[in-house]
């Protein structure tokens, strides 16, 4: 075994790169529970490879087809239901994890200055993410999976002049078909992933050049022993593999107890409408995104007003874009002197707070049927959305924080 | 980790605030699949009653006879009439386009309806019908306005005088202890073979099978579920007492 491995290391730099990225790689000694979901989300996207390949050996993306063989996955093929109810429960573990994940990062300034780069890389991810799982939702080819295609790629055609040609463009077909299905198919299975996996190695590259931040948002790179060893680092092997392999378990328990026991999870992992094959001549009568998108469906619809002589359907849609980008800039809107939430001042974690249940109100409106009182705490929670960002220079800068301990505590 | 849990729920709330919503009111129905007696019956109702209308398209004959416990030659005697294999889709003879000129609209594939509207619905509305001769089949239904369908179980039902009430409360008098109202069905047009009562059970095996035939893996799946809960629960004492070791010397 020895000689095995002295032979592929001297072609191969396998030993060199264990050792950069897990038997020495130090990480700081204090992760808490929140550090839990950058592993688990890998965890969950090796789930939606596996199950997603031998799904698709079965799967036939036709607009004929596809509904009669997810049915016939769910029961003539030996354990399909478990492979389909492992890829549908794992799409929205993907987004609970990373929404977690991202949470920490808001909370810790993981993004601040060294680690600009993860975090942009990061944000792609979920980008990515956000293509990968819309597309997916069209395979099946149910009434909902159609409607919610149509839906969002009719957003496309509220952009001025080109945006009609736009949407023909993504859609293949003057409608959504099975020339759609088709394409939907292709970039979900073979281009998204592959671009979801080379993002996934620069986020890890980019963190592993910098180091992990950690609860109390201080450098552990400036403290070493004589050997360069950061005195408040652990060797991530075997520290956090085992550390990790706990909340694995944890994580796969409650997983598991959706995959088996309720894999509709209510009507928000798989809506009812889905159980019926995609008609296009007959509308559902509340057409709603997984929960997953509902935020950003929610400030799509606040929006009510024409402006400038564009429809508000255009400004709903510069609204939903608008509020996934301006994530990508965060790095450089927080000018606190401190990174972690637990050294800042009151006004920055009543912000952090506000923003959290503007989002989880924006996500719970979306999933609803939308009323006049609806749509104005939609508009209210939006600018709330808004405001966190376009604030934060100002309020990151001038909010009172707490001195930074030069080691890391508990 | 309180923060954890909180935020957790915070997630799963709409989920619960959205099980929670509806249009009409339903009776309600608890589907016990591992009832085979129930589902039996369920399975000879809906093949004598139903499949001349509505397929069950997604589900093979072999699949329900091996599920249910119904040998295969019991079951390609009593229930597959023509020249279906028992191995074969259960598809129907009448052609979409003459069901068309018919009823308005094709009669839909059942496999999915109790996945698609749920057991309440379906309970509900197979106990809806009343009489209405404004409509072509001279009924109309309490949950499904205007529906195509003729109440095909009038035979055993009856007729309904008036819209049966839906998720009422039994109503009982207080001084005599008589049940005033138990909603459903309270007068009749036309008396049918069946009690108010056995028609209700008539009903839920229906139902029942239906909420089966949409999912026939759930039973399957709630077995391996529960070992591998129990797998994973023994898995989490090694994985905790491994971390608590390694972790032991890390101040």
């Amino acid at each position: 075994m020895q000689k095995l491995v002295e032979w592929i290391d001297a072609r191969l730099p396998v030993v060199t790169a264990f050792e950069k990225h897990m038997s020495k790689y130090y990480a700081p000694k204090n992760f808490n529970v929140w550090y839990f979901f950058g592993s688990l989300s890998l965890l969950v996207l090796v789930n939606q490879l596996v199950t997603g390949i031998w799904l698709t050996m079965s799967y036939n993306p036709s607009a004929e087809g596809a509904f009669a063989s997810v049915e016939y996955i769910m029961r003539d093929v030996e354990y399909g239901w478990l492979l389909r109810y492992l890829h549908s429960t794992g799409a929205s573990a993907f987004f609970i994890v990373v929404y977690l994940h991202m949470f920490r990062g808001l909370m810790y300034g993981s993004y601040r200055k060294p680690r600009e780069l993860v975090w942009i890389f990061g944000m792609t991810i979920y980008l990515c993410l956000m293509a990968e799982a819309f597309m997916g939702y069209l395979l099946p080819w149910g009434q909902m999976s159609y409607w919610g295609a149509q839906v969002i790629v009719n957003l496309f055609g509220a952009i001025p002049g080109i945006g009609e040609d736009l949407a023909l463009w993504i859609r293949g077909d003057y409608l959504i078909s099975g020339i759609t299905l088709n394409r939907f198919f292709a970039l979900h299975v073979v281009a998204l992933p592959i671009v979801l996996l080379a993002l996934v190695v620069l986020h890890l590259l980019a963190l592993h050049e910098v180091g992990s931040n950690n609860p109390d948002g201080i450098e552990i790179k400036k403290h070493k022993d004589a050997k360069g060893i950061p005195l408040d680092g652990i060797p991530f092997h075997p520290y956090y593999t085992v550390h990790d392999l706990v909340a694995v378990v944890v994580f796969l328990f409650v997983f598991c107890a959706v995959v088996f026991f309720m894999p509709e999870m209510g009507g928000f992992f798989m809506e009812r409408p889905n159980f019926e094959p995609a008609n296009p001549l007959k509308t559902p009568e509340h057409i709603a995104p997984v929960w997953y998108f509902t935020p950003f469906y929610a400030m799509l619809r606040a929006v009510t007003v024409n402006l400038l002589g564009l429809p508000a359907k255009f400004w709903g849609v510069v609204v939903m874009g608008a509020a996934i980008a301006i994530l990508f800039v965060l790095p450089w809107l927080d000018r606190s002197p401190v990174k972690s939430i637990r050294y800042k001042g009151w006004i920055s974690k009543l912000a952090l707070a506000l923003f959290v249940i503007s989002f989880l109100t924006l996500g719970y409106l979306g999933a609803i049927p939308s009323t006049p009182g609806r749509t104005a705490l939609a508009q209210v929670t939006t600018a709330i959305y808004f405001a966190y960002f376009i604030l934060m220079p100002w309020f990151s800068k001038i909010d009172k924080t707490k001195p930074v301990p030069e080691r890391v505590t508990g | 980790m309180k923060r954890l849990i909180t935020y957790v729920l915070a997630i799963l709330l709409p989920v619960v605030c959205h099980a929670a919503g509806g249009g009409v009111p339903l009776d309600h129905m608890k589907p016990d699949l591992h009832d085979k007696e129930s589902l039996q019956r369920g399975v000879a109702l809906y093949t004598n009653y139903c499949m001349g209308c509505h397929s069950l398209q997604y589900s093979r004959y072999e699949r329900i006879a091996h599920d249910l416990g119904i040998p295969n030659s019991v079951y390609e005697e009593n229930l597959i009439f023509g020249d279906a294999k028992i191995g074969e889709l259960m598809h129907i003879a009448m052609p979409a386009a003459d069901a068309k000129n018919w009823f308005g609209n094709p009669p839909p594939d059942l496999t999915l309806e109790g996945r698609l509207r749920g057991a309440d619905w379906l309970y509900t509305y197979l106990r809806g019908f009343y009489v209405d001769e404004s409509r072509p089949y001279g009924v109309n239904n309490s949950v499904f306005k205007d529906v195509g369908m003729p109440h095909v179980l009038a035979g055993l039902q009856g007729l309904c005088a008036h819209a049966p009430a839906a998720g009422v409360e039994k109503k009982v008098d207080p001084i005599s202890g008589r049940i005033i109202s138990s909603g459903g069905c309270e007068e009749y047009a036309k008396q049918g073979s069946l009690s108010k009562a056995q028609y209700d059970e008539v009903i839920y095996d229906l139902v029942n099978f239906m909420v089966y035939v949409a999912e026939p893996s759930r039973v399957d799946s709630e077995r391996i579920g529960t070992y591998v809960l129990l797998f994973l629960a023994f898995l989490s004492i090694f994985v905790y007492f491994l971390n608590r070791e390694y972790w032991k010397d890390v101040h």
